[in-house]
């Protein structure tokens, strides 16, 4: 079922090919992304919110970094870049330092933003891993992770809870949320086949529909 | 069978259906490492993503140490380059791609079904991770005592309850054999 393309809206026809020809189309909001942010600022930036983002809600910390502090994005880009992060495959910190270092300085950027968030993590969690791999039997080692596993399942039923009761609500997406969850943790279903399965099923439950009352002037037929 | 090629097809697997971010690919992680490869057990497994909850950053970097222990520093080093490299070009190529599609309604049934999937997935993480790390009394109070507080107290950063989670564990399971292999 194809549809016609609907006519771009203000700004969307402007090629966004290069940062140049995106920070030079007309009928953007006033902001402009800037351009010449040294890499080194960059790596800086990220590395901060890298080592400082403690207990998961990384996006919180982009946004104070990158919005509120340096001003690289208005909010409204930063939601768009968030957007894409979410919507596609990997973690929404490292997909946003990818996408906002490659607006600020192409490819370099986004190496360097990656590569920032990352690092100081990576180089504890390697500590962390390289220590409990010989003490994997101390008991105080593991009677601590085991705590920590614990807590771990306490805050991700609490975050999980958070995210749902904000974004969902109708009987729809609670029957979709039952669904992927018995796919995968009763019937131990590959999530290859819950992605491909459920995936396309629940878009095409929200798929886009004509209302006839958002466009009253529109002729009846669609013009194709 | 180069068990460092393994390494990085696995993660690089996984990298790529990690839509909805670390939470949603829990379950497809520990089958694939600990059920298909048996390369950690379950409570390695629960231990390393213990390890993985206490520091900064984004929320997966746990596979460096699933990488080294199977394979040593190599293998943490393709674990992390498989499961960041795809996803992140994948971002990449969208995010240049993506103001294309500005006014596609599509755009928004996209997100709008893909959100109750990636609840789905997350609630689905979460039951991976409990039925490992879930055992007796201490630990139900545990999970219920941080549920609470990260729910009710928004303002206090996660990772503390997370970091209380494991003092009340080294204080009270210390000695009763919790988690010992």
């Amino acid at each position: 079922m194809s549809m016609p393309a609907p006519p771009a809206p203000d700004g969307a026809g402007a090629p966004a090919g290069s940062p140049a020809e995106r920070d030079a189309a007309p009928g953007d909001a006033s902001f402009a992304i800037p351009r010449g942010v040294p890499l080194w600022e960059i790596f800086a930036t990220f590395l901060f919110i890298g080592a400082v983002s403690f207990g998961g809600g990384v996006v919180a910390y982009l946004r104070a970094g990158l919005v509120l502090q340096k001003k690289w994005l208005d909010e409204e880009r930063f939601l768009s870049a968030l957007e894409i992060a979410q919507a596609l495959p990997g973690l929404n910190a490292t997909n946003m330092s990818i996408i906002v270092g490659d607006r600020l300085r192409g490819v370099p950027g986004a190496v360097v933003a990656f590569l920032g968030i990352t690092l100081p993590g990576a180089t504890l969690v390697m500590i962390l891993g390289v220590l409990y791999a010989s003490n994997a039997s101390n008991p105080y080692v593991n009677a601590t992770l085991v705590g920590v596993g614990a807590a771990a399942v306490g805050m991700l039923t609490a975050v999980t809870l958070q995210i749902g009761r904000k974004q969902l609500g109708s009987l729809i997406d609670i029957a979709i949320i039952a669904v992927t969850l018995v796919m995968v943790s009763v019937l131990h279903i590959s999530l290859i086949w819950v992605l491909l399965t459920v995936g396309p099923a629940a878009i095409f439950i929200y798929r886009p529909r004509k209302s006839p009352a958002l466009d009253p002037d529109e002729p009846s037929e669609p013009a194709a | 069978m180069n068990e460092n090629l393994s390494v990085l097809g696995v993660f690089s697997l996984l990298s790529v259906l990690a839509v909805g971010g670390g939470a949603a690919v829990l379950p497809e992680t520990k089958a694939l490492v600990v059920g298909a490869h048996h390369w950690l057990t379950d409570d390695q497994f629960r231990d390393i993503y213990g390890l993985g909850q206490v520091v900064p950053g984004p929320n997966m970097l746990m596979v460096l140490v699933i990488g080294y222990h199977v394979t040593g520093y190599l293998g943490a080093l393709l674990a992390f380059i498989g499961f960041f490299v795809p996803a992140g070009a994948i971002s990449w190529g969208a995010s240049r791609v993506w103001d294309h599609f500005e006014g596609s309604p599509w755009r928004g049934a996209l997100q709008r079904g893909l959100a109750p999937l990636v609840v789905g997935l997350m609630a689905a993480g979460t039951v991976s991770i409990a039925r490992t790390a879930i055992d007796g009394a201490t630990t139900i109070a545990i999970a219920i005592a941080v549920f609470a507080g990260v729910y009710f107290a928004k303002r206090v950063n996660p990772a503390l309850f997370v970091l209380a989670g494991g003092l009340v564990g080294l204080a009270l399971l210390s000695g009763t054999g919790a988690g010992q292999p």
